[in-house]
């Protein structure tokens, strides 16, 4: 896989590193990273000691490594500077990188503030102890719905967590496909299979599909759960509190079997991108994937890109909820600049930061509603229309849950599920026993 | 030139009766000079070190850390033991375990008994001196200096279901790096490619090691080509046949690049290499569960590496 060139491959990536795969080159590079980084530590700590208690700096890590985003934080630091004369040293490293060797950065001397994702990849450093409590600064803060205030909380009702930007996932497809034949969005399971059976009448994909990188597949196993068992039964699983032999769980596991028939074959040899592609190329009728879909695509064909979120399943349940997995910032356990820390996260999570986001990075959505956003493209306010109408924003399965328990169990789970759906029992008892060994604690 | 050699003259070398005595081998520890100990004490003390904790200190923490259930986050003395559990989990219900063995195994066979024949075939054909060989000794050789994972890669061009050269080529639907019945071939296939050419180039540098006439004679007595090639030539070979077998040994144990690159060896590509750097690199890892697969390899590789010391000594004692 190459590097990401834009934000939204970016967000693509944003799989935990063991997810998202290494190669030798990023291996070495992890290396030279946490060098890097235990470098930058010892450097920021000699320049604290020197400048004294009423220093005039605060550091930010920042996995944000690609030159897009890279230079948004410079410009958000920037305006950070003028606002508060707080100067911030900026310490990016490569976001593979920074991931693998967050337990290591987190344990060392780690930046005052750093970049870091929403949901249980959040809570789980919050109990542990590694993150500062930011309640106060979240007393300060504006412009953000419930659902965001709740996907920054720990497990101790604090908050650990600052919103930057999002992205959601829904079923995308091409308008003019959908006009040439006249498709209509579905708003029930029932319409949902009747318009993908026209649509292989029709001599199309209905579903394009991938999960040879093993994560994409967790989006639909995440849609599925949170439409037939809800928001709280997806956390609930996701922290290890419910069974997986349940029957809800099968439950899941049987919508999707019926479903797979029409999904792209051979999703196991596939990526996202050329899933995507297929989409692109007018071959399949839709995809369910995140926002960032549209990065395969030109810019003349974004106009003619849309989505709608996936249909009800169960009435009771709705269609209210979806998978958004949010970005942003944390603070370290022991800033070396606590007061100027707090004061960074205040800016980064106000109005000024998102507007210098909106107006600099056109692939991204903010996560404050403050902010202006009259520079959106259709397809971005729609999106953002979205996640507002949400009742809860699910962060993603493997941002939700251990992500040793993501990677080593869910991964080969789900894909041993595409390639034989019947054994569903066998399949949720295995990981049900090795849920049990992993959540021990 | 007469202060090469490194025994002086002035400190000769005793009687030989003397040296059976324990005072005799002492006496012959000081025929080095003070230089010679002090250089040699660091040649064996550098090294020792080094190995020690670079090698056997990291291998030792792992047979120790592979008795917990550390997720890499805490102080070292709150690490918890939980016995063999994770050895027991890892043989009862972690699934990707036995398809790993299986994967490694046949690993080695198809490397043993297709690869490495194959590139002793080549390396005896190019031994020919056919027009063009050297041509086509570089282009065989070409994989070997390519990285594993950037051969992966270019397999990938050729393999990919929707756009890669093969299915395009032939019209064919075949998921070649999905379908977990074919992908483990086709990455054999890939990982062929490199290993043919370096051991044709092991092979051809032994061949070209082969006194000449030794094949006339064997030509003179009237034997046949291929019968003075595995009757002479083959046997003179030896010390390269047992590189040739350590070099398909280790490359099949370290198998890992390719897998990992094609798809983090999952699927059909499991291998005990790529389980365990699943398990232990990453950001909230299993690092007991991780260092229990990795003891488990480090025993396997413990088998092979014994049959071959105990060969290597046997041979030399002979």
């Amino acid at each position: 896989m190459s590097r990401p060139r834009s934000q939204a491959e970016y967000l693509a990536r944003l799989v935990p590193s063991s997810v998202a795969g290494i190669n030798r080159r990023s291996l070495l590079a992890g290396a030279a990273g946490t060098g890097a980084l235990l470098g930058t530590g010892l450097l920021a700590g000699c320049g604290d000691d020197s400048g004294g208690s009423d220093s005039k700096d605060v550091s930010l890590g920042s996995n944000q490594s690609d030159p897009k985003p890279k230079d948004v934080v410079a410009k958000v630091t920037d305006g950070f500077k003028t606002s508060s004369g707080v100067q911030v040293a900026v310490n990016t490293v490569d976001h593979n990188t920074f991931q693998e060797n967050i337990n290591n950065y987190l344990q060392g001397k780690p930046d005052d503030v750093f970049t870091w994702f929403a949901g249980y990849r959040m809570r789980f450093f919050a109990q542990k102890g590694l993150a500062g409590d930011i309640s106060d600064v979240w007393g300060k803060l504006s412009g953000y719905s419930d659902a965001f205030k709740k996907a920054s909380t720990g497990d101790d009702g604090k908050q650990y967590f600052v919103p930057a930007s999002y992205y959601p996932w829904a079923v995308f497809y091409r308008k003019s496909v959908w006009q040439q034949y006249g498709y209509q969005q579905p708003k029930t399971l029932d319409e949902f299979t009747t318009l993908a059976g026209q649509m292989k009448k029709d001599g199309l994909t209905p579903i394009a599909f991938a999960d040879k990188d093993g994560w994409p597949a967790m989006g639909t196993f995440d849609i599925l759960n949170l439409r037939i068992n809800g928001y709280q039964f997806h956390i609930d699983l996701m922290a290890g509190k419910e069974a997986w032999t349940s029957d809800k769980v099968k439950k899941v596991f049987d919508t999707w079997a019926r479903l797979l028939p029409l999904h792209q074959p051979d999703s196991l040899g596939r990526t996202w991108q050329e899933a995507a592609q297929s989409l692109q190329q007018k071959k399949s009728g839709m995809y369910l994937l995140g926002l960032f879909v549209g990065q395969q695509f030109s810019n003349e064909e974004q106009s003619d890109l849309d989505f709608f979120t996936f249909p009800e399943i169960d009435p009771a349940i709705g269609a209210k909820a979806l998978d958004a997995p949010i970005d942003g910032y944390m603070m370290a356990r022991k800033p070396k600049n606590e007061d100027n820390a707090r004061k960074l996260l205040e800016y980064l999570g106000g109005k000024a930061a998102a507007d210098i986001t909106v107006k600099n990075d056109p692939a991204t959505l903010v996560a404050n509603s403050g902010a202006d956003v009259s520079g959106y493209t259709a397809l971005q306010k729609k999106a953002a229309e979205l996640v507002g109408s949400a009742t809860e924003i699910a962060q993603f399965l493997d941002r939700d849950t251990r992500p040793d328990f993501a990677s080593t169990v869910i991964i080969p789970a789900l894909q041993q599920f595409i390639k034989d759906p019947k054994d569903i029992g066998g399949l949720t008892s295995s990981i049900e026993n090795q849920k049990k060994s992993i959540f021990t604690d | 030139m007469s202060d090469l050699p490194l025994i002086q003259a002035d400190r000769a070398v005793p009687p030989p009766a003397a040296t059976t005595s324990k005072g005799g081998r002492r006496r012959r520890l000081r025929l080095l000079s003070r230089t010679d100990r002090v250089v040699i004490t660091l040649m064996v003390l550098v090294p020792l070190l080094l190995v020690t904790g670079f090698v056997w200190l990291p291998a030792v923490a792992t047979v120790l850390l592979s008795g917990t259930n550390w997720d890499g986050i805490g102080p070292l003395n709150e690490i918890e033991f939980v016995g063999a559990r994770n050895y027991s989990d890892v043989v009862n219900i972690y699934p990707p375990f036995v398809p790993a063995v299986q994967h490694n195994l046949l690993w080695l066979a198809a490397l043993f008994v297709v690869a490495t024949p194959f590139g002793m075939f080549l390396a005896v054909l190019l031994d020919k001196e056919l027009r063009g060989s050297r041509f086509y000794q570089t282009a065989l050789y070409l994989p070997v200096v390519l990285s594993l994972a950037l051969i992966g890669f270019v397999w990938q061009l050729l393999y990919s279901r929707d756009q890669g050269l093969i299915n395009a080529v032939f019209g064919s639907n075949i998921d070649w790096y999905g379908d977990s019945n074919v992908n483990i071939w086709a990455v054999m296939v890939a990982s062929g490619w490199r290993h043919v050419g370096y051991i044709m180039l092991l092979y051809l540098a032994g061949l070209k090691g082969v006194d000449p006439s030794l094949r006339e004679a064997a030509a003179v007595d009237g034997a046949s080509e291929s019968r003075a090639f595995f009757r002479v030539v083959f046997p003179v070979m030896r010390p390269i046949n047992i590189i040739v077998l350590v070099v398909t040994v280790i490359e099949s144990l370290r198998a890992f690049d390719l897998v990992w690159v094609v798809n983090k060896g999952r699927n059909g590509l499991e291998l005990i290499s790529a389980l365990v750097t699943q398990n232990v690199v990453g950001e909230a890892s299993r690092i007991g569960f991780g260092s229990a697969l990795a003891t488990i390899m480090l025993v396997v590789s413990l088998v092979f590496i014994t049959i071959y010391l105990a060969t290597v000594m046997r041979e030399n004692r002979e």
